[in-house]
């Protein structure tokens, strides 16, 4: 039987490679019972989510180079 | 000649120089390393520009360039600051679990709709907080994984670990992560706004 803290690091784990039949079975099986750990899982899912959306906010306007550092930039490729 | 098919490197800075920051400032934390890196790609994109087909559109062009310059930053990092043992250590201090590996305390219900959180921009600011707060190993993994979409083989190249060593650091950073937006968004009571 998986412990919680056993089942933490292999939901992390499944996000990165399957995991062998067996482990994954036993991580199910856990979760069914488990209201933290399947709390934990679903936790996990929203911050891969969030991440996904935090990576698209730099399509949209905000923070931006300073005049310095585009002065910089503007010179340097002036005398490359 | 065949007119090169980009704009005039000369409008480069106006045209891309922000977008090209905003994308360098996710994944590295740090504004100076960001100019930086900036500044080379530009240089790079200067250089090799008559290899700018079209075929693409200029920004996605100077971002795959961008995207070489931070990969090669984080190789730098992790030959100069290799893992340490606290890096691998499984949990971080105090441990969320007892002796016989059980929650000591379980994660908070975060309740509401995930989806309307994630429209929210002070959420996603404090999700910003929390990766900055990781340790360099721990952030830079986790960006190779979550951010970029690198599968595990790659970042264990880019970081020259081992796969399992990667398995408990993108372990560690999540949980991390969880804690860090647990305390700081969700248990936050509505007392003490700031």
């Amino acid at each position: 039987m998986f412990s919680c803290k056993d089942v933490t690091r292999l939901v992390s784990e499944s996000m990165d490679h399957s995991l062998p039949l067996g482990k994954r079975i036993g991580v199910r099986v856990h979760l069914l019972m488990c209201k933290f750990c399947a709390r934990y899982e679903r936790q996990l899912i929203v911050i891969r989510e969030a991440v996904r959306h935090l990576a698209a906010t730099v399509e949209k306007p905000g923070e931006t180079l300073s005049e310095e550092a585009k002065e910089r930039i503007r010179k340097s490729l002036r005398n490359p | 000649m065949e007119k090169p098919a980009g704009s005039n490197p000369s409008d480069w800075v106006d045209r891309h120089g922000d977008y090209l920051f905003r994308y360098a400032m996710l994944r590295l934390r740090d504004r100076s390393t960001a100019e930086d890196l900036v500044q080379e790609t530009f240089l790079a994109a200067f250089k090799d520009r008559a290899s700018f087909s079209g075929n693409s559109s200029e920004a996605t062009w100077l971002v795959g360039i961008l995207k070489h310059k931070i990969a090669d930053h984080f190789r730098r990092q992790a030959r100069e600051a290799p893992l340490e043992d606290g890096d691998l250590r499984e949990q971080s201090d105090p441990s969320p679990f007892d002796g016989s590996g059980h929650w000591a305390k379980g994660p908070t219900d975060w309740g509401g709709n995930p989806a309307d959180l994630y429209r929210e921009k002070k959420f996603l600011d404090q999700l910003t907080k929390c990766l900055s707060g990781l340790s360099p190993n721990h952030a830079n993994a986790f960006t190779l994984r979550e951010i970029e979409g690198e599968d595990t083989r790659e970042i264990c190249k880019v970081l020259n670990i081992s796969e399992t060593n990667l398995w408990v650091i993108l372990h560690r950073a999540r949980m991390q992560l969880r804690r860090c937006l647990e305390t700081h968004w969700f248990n936050k009571s509505t007392g003490e706004e700031s």
